[in-house]
């Protein structure tokens, strides 16, 4: 079977799971929302939240990726399940893969109800010249975040500490993603003056990063499981 | 547990239980002479700057400890790489990634806070968003991400794979930071002692003082990652020794039972 099949098998399985389970509509995303109104308290100031709000979206959606990140590999760790997997000679690239692809599709479904709650509670607008570039920058940064959170999500499933460990390994090594997908929303919506042309360098950016980390990911994932 | 620790006799028994050498010794002296003559220059012969007044001494230690952690960093990736792509997996190379990897990050840490103070006294604050210290901040907090991994259960192979392409990755992960930040904004001066053409912007003398200081550190990470090397070597012998010594203590526990149990067998037979 090749990888591509696998992996689509893997991604599969873990979306039925997460249908069965329900945990991001249970869960994630009323912690996303309930995020989405602190930074409100904390701010305490339209203008102020108007202006940050694309950069207070992606905030949230990398918090809850780490509750996301955690979840996907707790379903493989708690009955050796990726173990299993591995014995019966799953390639390493297709459960990377796999397993990416459904981070990517519960990320997206995140990242919509939060442009939904910026709408609402921030007073966001989304004007017609910025919706391409909107949905291009979600799809790209989504590429690149799942990239970076199976990585090292597979590689802190399994030992003490890892609910402390993943936060440090990926927040610094999703710091481009915060950047450029800030900035690229913002040119979409138009926030503080931006127009939509600034926004597409960005793109350039969340591409590369998503490229890097979704190659560099597939190949160090097997070395990093393999245990 | 006493039976994993060496006894006092054996330690003195033992040559190799320290970690210096004839060698590391002339090299911790000349380290020691290094420094000397940099406090000599760096506080007494080199002049103040016009512009940043006695501040300028501090470049003295913040240029040379970030120059020799981003040395320390290129060697632990080159020594991951060796460790994952070579056929023979020396825990060697694994150690010196992980020796020059916990000085580098000190060495950064040493790198932000005296330039934190020197941004004080000339820019007025300790810090700005810039380009170059943001991405230092982010390399910082990345190799602690690193050493963290590093301490993960496991076998000495375990950890040495997993440290490796964790190292590996932080070299993809870092010129994409530093790339994003850049074009977030940069208003750090450019570079003065090597601009593009080679053409140098220094008083002699100051930039003397920074080459003595380049040349101490150096020869101080020198000296630190040799004696640390062999530290974590010494510790995963100890370990090792540990988990044996345990076995055989088990071992000999349950033979001494079903001796035990068999002489009771026996007896009321």
């Amino acid at each position: 079977m090749n990888v591509w099949r696998l992996a689509r098998l893997v991604a599969r399985k873990d979306l039925q799971i997460e249908w069965n389970s329900r945990v991001l509509l249970n869960q994630v995303l009323p912690f996303a929302g309930v995020t989405m109104v602190i930074f409100a308290f904390a701010l305490d100031s339209d203008a102020v939240l108007e202006r940050v709000a694309p950069g207070l979206v992606w905030l949230a959606t990398m918090f809850s990726m780490l509750v996301l990140v955690q979840r996907t590999f707790a379903v493989e760790t708690d009955d050796g399940a990726l173990d299993a997997l591995r014995v019966a000679g799953t390639d390493a690239r297709a459960i990377f893969l796999g397993k990416a692809m459904s981070l990517g599709a519960q990320l997206l479904v995140l990242e919509a109800v939060l442009l939904l709650a910026a709408v609402v509670l921030y007073r966001q607008t989304v004007p017609v010249g910025g919706a391409v570039l909107l949905v291009t920058t979600s799809i790209s940064a989504t590429c690149g975040l799942a990239a970076v959170g199976t990585l090292y999500g597979g590689l802190a499933a399994g030992f003490r500490g890892r609910e402390t460990l993943l936060p440090l390994l990926t927040l610094p090594a999703v710091a481009p993603v915060l950047i450029g997908a800030t900035r690229a929303v913002e040119a979409a919506l138009g926030t503080a003056g931006a127009v939509v042309s600034d926004g597409w360098p960005w793109v350039g950016l969340l591409v590369v990063f998503a490229v890097a980390f979704g190659v560099g990911g597939s190949l160090a994932f097997g070395p990093l499981i393999d245990e | 547990m006493t039976t994993t620790e060496p006894t006092p006799q054996r330690e003195k028994s033992r040559p190799s239980s320290g970690t210096g050498t004839r060698g590391t010794r002339i090299l911790g002296i000349s380290t020691i002479v290094a420094m000397v003559w940099l406090v000599a220059f760096g506080l007494g012969f080199s002049p103040a700057d016009r512009d940043q007044d006695e501040a300028v001494r501090i470049l003295y230690v913040h240029v040379p400890t970030i120059w020799v952690a981003y040395i320390s960093f290129v060697v632990t990736a080159v020594a991951s790489g060796i460790y994952l792509f070579s056929k023979r997996k020396s825990l060697g190379w694994d150690r010196l990634a992980g020796a020059s990897a916990e000085i580098g990050t000190v060495f950064v840490a040493v790198t932000l806070v005296v330039g934190a103070l020197w941004g004080r006294l000339t820019w007025g604050v300790f810090w700005q968003w810039d380009a170059r210290l943001t991405t230092t901040a982010l390399l910082f907090v990345t190799y602690i991400g690193y050493l963290a991994v590093r301490r993960l259960d496991g076998t000495h192979e375990q950890r040495a794979r997993r440290s490796a392409v964790i190292g590996l990755l932080a070299v993809l992960e870092i010129p994409l930071v530093h790339w994003s930040v850049r074009l977030w904004r940069s208003l750090h001066q450019e570079a003065t002692v090597l601009d593009t053409d080679g053409n140098t912007d220094m008083d002699g003398l100051m930039l003397f003082s920074l080459f003595v200081g380049v040349i101490a550190f150096t020869l101080l990470y020198l000296w630190l990652v040799l004696h640390r090397t062999r530290t974590m070597a010494m510790a995963d012998i100890l370990e090792d020794r540990g988990l044996d010594q345990a076995l055989a203590d088990r071992r000999a526990e349950s033979d001494e039972f079903d001796r035990r149990a068999g002489t009771a067998e026996g007896g009321a037979g």
